[in-house]
């Protein structure tokens, strides 16, 4: 007699107790830091609390401490449950989580203390990049073991853009890693000044591609339809969105370089592939608001469906706007700006952020057995949320714009019209808006972390049961049958 | 569902497929841009009149990027109109062929710093450095006066020169053996003030006297 296969929910639980601790540090880091542009002596003058040491701790904290640790729990959660079979290796998974929270903490606690590469989104030192390729590495394995073990044979889309983003980022990270080690703290990167541009923005770009996107549609996939539950809209379109996307995308990096030394054919590419991109983006983006048709109504109770949705429309907006900051022309007054700040928080804040918090919502109750402590603290959760995104995005655009606009402004004798230091003293109230917006998210962060607190330690006490795995009945069935998640 | 179908159908069923199909798709863009300026990257060498860093100015380009400068600055003037009246001639390729990771940065909470050299005194950027504020009121930059009391490690200035020698930099086994003695006394504070003050001067070929040429800002 076989004893019941279960699923392995503890590695899950434990990246979402990481999820929503590197959340809140990470996003403290921000609110910190925003607090600096405007008021920039509460450093107290120690080196590690400078502005410029202390902003990778929290590009990190949120992109791979926060993000990626949301990304592997889900995809661990979302492979197991499309596949009708328990994670492969539970010992390699567990060393995927432990090894990922030590880079984590290697690095937010080097980077501060000025060991760093200096690479933009890619800081920490070299002995910290070769643990990260080998967490990843496991983490493929976990994966791709687990996929190979699926007793439903038709791979669920979710699982695709999780596969995409993990290949892809074990890529980039190598490609763009690449030194010589000369002291503990310090590398030097074999590329040099041009190439290395290149090759940063690359990596720069798709790390937002693979990471901010690819792996959150991964999420979006699985988690919209089942909280709408409903089939997802198209899932044929998905497929073509999915192949779209993971071409395009790479092509797109250059479009952080306009008007550099660059070479300008690269630029061309750079910028034509960016306009395509609006394609699968938006594809993507109805693919999962038209899942919702029919069931609409479930926006008024259900917060984490409304943070699903606005964070699709977050999605669309800020790809459209991300395609046309990458026009040339566009780019010659948005580039080096407030506005950059402003697009990429509203695609962190509205969708990765939106998707993650959704998600997190949405599987709390599945992993815990139990439904979230406070309905009241979500709904205050959204609108907090939500609220604080807009002030800080609009901020930020109305800062850029103007700042840009100055930059620019040449009067009929040909000469400067601003100074630098006047463009600046124009735009430094938007910083303190900027710094509230941020306090509102955070916020509302902190009321996510309470409640899911809250529910856990009831989990706690009335002792978890494992899901068994619905094994009795393989599916080799068609399609159709699996195009909506269970 | 059509006969053709079924092609794709092995993509959906077989994981190894899927994978290595991605990671196809995943290769065109890295390879068609980034490979080619690999190759054209040979052709972007330093002109004959411009040297690599010497050891105090290298000790400061590593204090630059260990502080993270490149967050608010950066080190790209663009090939604009608006941009050039600004800072001065637009930034080429040349000019960061000896910096490892190059520093042209993507977001300007200060001005750009590509032709800043001799554009202020020492003793300007010494104040400035110190205390933004006692020189520019309005500035939002952090304080690095504790740049002052931090030594260079020559040790490991020495090493960074040996691994930029073997990537090609034309850095003498005497250079990096007198690296030492050059930083001798200086603090991390002395070594950035002469990397700022080489900017857009010692990168620069003496060919392309237009880039010194310093505009009002």
């Amino acid at each position: 007699m076989q004893t019941q296969e279960t699923y392995n929910d503890h590695v899950v639980r434990l990246f979402l107790l990481a999820s929503v601790v590197w959340g809140l540090i990470g996003m403290s880091v921000g609110v910190f830091i925003a607090a600096e542009l405007y008021w920039p002596n509460i450093d107290l003058n120690f080196p590690a609390l400078t502005f410029s040491r202390l902003r990778p701790d929290h590009t990190f904290g949120v992109i791979f401490a926060f993000g990626g640790s949301a990304l592997m729990g889900t995809c661990f959660y979302v492979v197991q449950r499309t596949g009708h079979v328990r994670l492969a290796y539970s010992k390699l998974a567990e060393f995927v989580f432990w090894g990922w929270q030590l880079s984590c903490v290697l690095s937010m606690l080097t980077m501060p203390f000025g060991l760093t590469q200096g690479k933009e989104y890619a800081e920490p030192e070299w002995w910290i990049d070769i643990l990260i390729a080998i967490v990843w590495v496991a983490f493929a394995v976990v994966f791709f073991a687990t996929l190979a073990r699926r007793r439903i044979r038709h791979i669920y889309v979710a699982n695709w853009y999780y596969g995409a983003f993990i290949i892809a980022v074990g890529m980039m990270h190598v490609v763009n890693n690449l030194a010589l080690p000369v002291a503990m703290t310090r590398s030097v990167p074999i590329y040099s000044g041009v190439v290395d541009a290149m090759v940063q923005w690359w990596y720069g770009h798709n790390a937002v591609a693979f990471i901010l996107t690819a792996g959150f549609l991964g999420m979006m996939y699985y988690f919209v339809p089942r909280q709408a539950q409903r089939p997802l809209w198209s899932y044929r379109f998905s497929i073509i969105n999915f192949w779209a996307l993971i071409s395009v995308y790479m092509w797109a990096g250059a479009h952080h370089l306009m008007y550099t030394a660059l070479p300008d054919w690269v630029q061309s590419v750079g910028m034509a592939f960016s306009l395509i991109l609006v394609m699968p983006s938006w594809g993507s983006s109805a693919n999962g608001l038209l899942t919702f048709n029919g069931v609409w109504h479930k926006l008024k109770d259900d917060a984490a469906a409304k943070f699903m949705v606005l964070s699709l429309i977050f999605y669309g907006a800020a790809t459209m706007e991300g395609s046309i900051m990458a026009v040339k022309t566009v780019n010659t007054l948005s580039h080096y700006t407030e506005w950059t700040v402003a697009h990429v928080h509203s695609g962190s804040l509205g969708w990765v952020a939106m998707i993650t918090i959704g998600s997190l919502y949405a599987m709390a109750p599945r992993v815990l057995g139990q439904e979230i402590h406070s309905k009241k603290a979500m709904e205050a959760h959204f609108w907090l949320h939500l609220c604080g995104t807009l002030i800080y995005v609009i901020a930020m655009w109305s800062a850029g714009i103007i700042q840009g606009l100055m930059w620019r402004e040449i009067d009929a004798d040909g000469s400067l019209v601003y100074s630098f230091l006047a463009s600046f003293e124009t735009i430094k109230p938007f910083f303190a808006l900027r710094w509230f917006g941020g306090c509102l998210v955070l916020t509302g962060m902190v009321l996510m972390a309470w409640n899911l607190w809250h529910t856990a330690s009831r989990a706690r006490r009335e002792t978890l049961e494992p899901i068994p795995v619905p094994t009795s009945d393989p599916v080799y069935g068609e399609v159709e049958t699996q195009a909506s998640p269970n | 569902m059509s006969s053709r179908y079924k092609y794709f159908e092995a993509i959906e069923k077989h994981a190894w497929l899927l994978g290595i199909l991605t990671a196809i798709f995943l290769s065109f863009g890295g390879l068609a841009e980034v490979l080619p300026l690999f190759v054209a990257a040979n052709k972007v060498e330093a002109p004959e009149d411009v040297e690599p860093y010497d050891p105090l100015r290298l000790a400061g380009f590593e204090t630059y990027v260990q502080n993270g400068c490149y967050v608010c600055h950066s080190q790209m003037i663009r090939h604009l109109g608006f941009e050039t009246a600004r800072y001065g001639q637009h930034s080429t390729a040349e000019e960061s062929v000896y910096d490892r990771p190059m520093q042209w940065g993507s977001k300007r909470t200060g001005p750009d710093l590509a032709r800043v050299g001799g554009k202020y005194t020492d003793e300007w950027h010494r104040e400035h450095l110190k205390d933004p504020r006692s020189v520019v009121p309005s500035s939002n930059m952090p304080r690095y006066n504790w740049l002052e009391d931090k030594d260079i490690d020559a040790k490991r200035l020495q090493g960074s020169m040996r691994a930029m020698q073997r990537l090609g930099a034309p850095y003498t086994d005497e250079d990096i053996e007198q690296a030492a003695k050059a930083v001798e006394g200086k603090t991390q504070m002395d070594a950035l003030i002469a990397y700022l003050q080489g900017l857009g001067i010692k990168n620069t070929p003496k060919s392309n006297p237009k880039a010194k040429e310093v505009p009002a800002s």
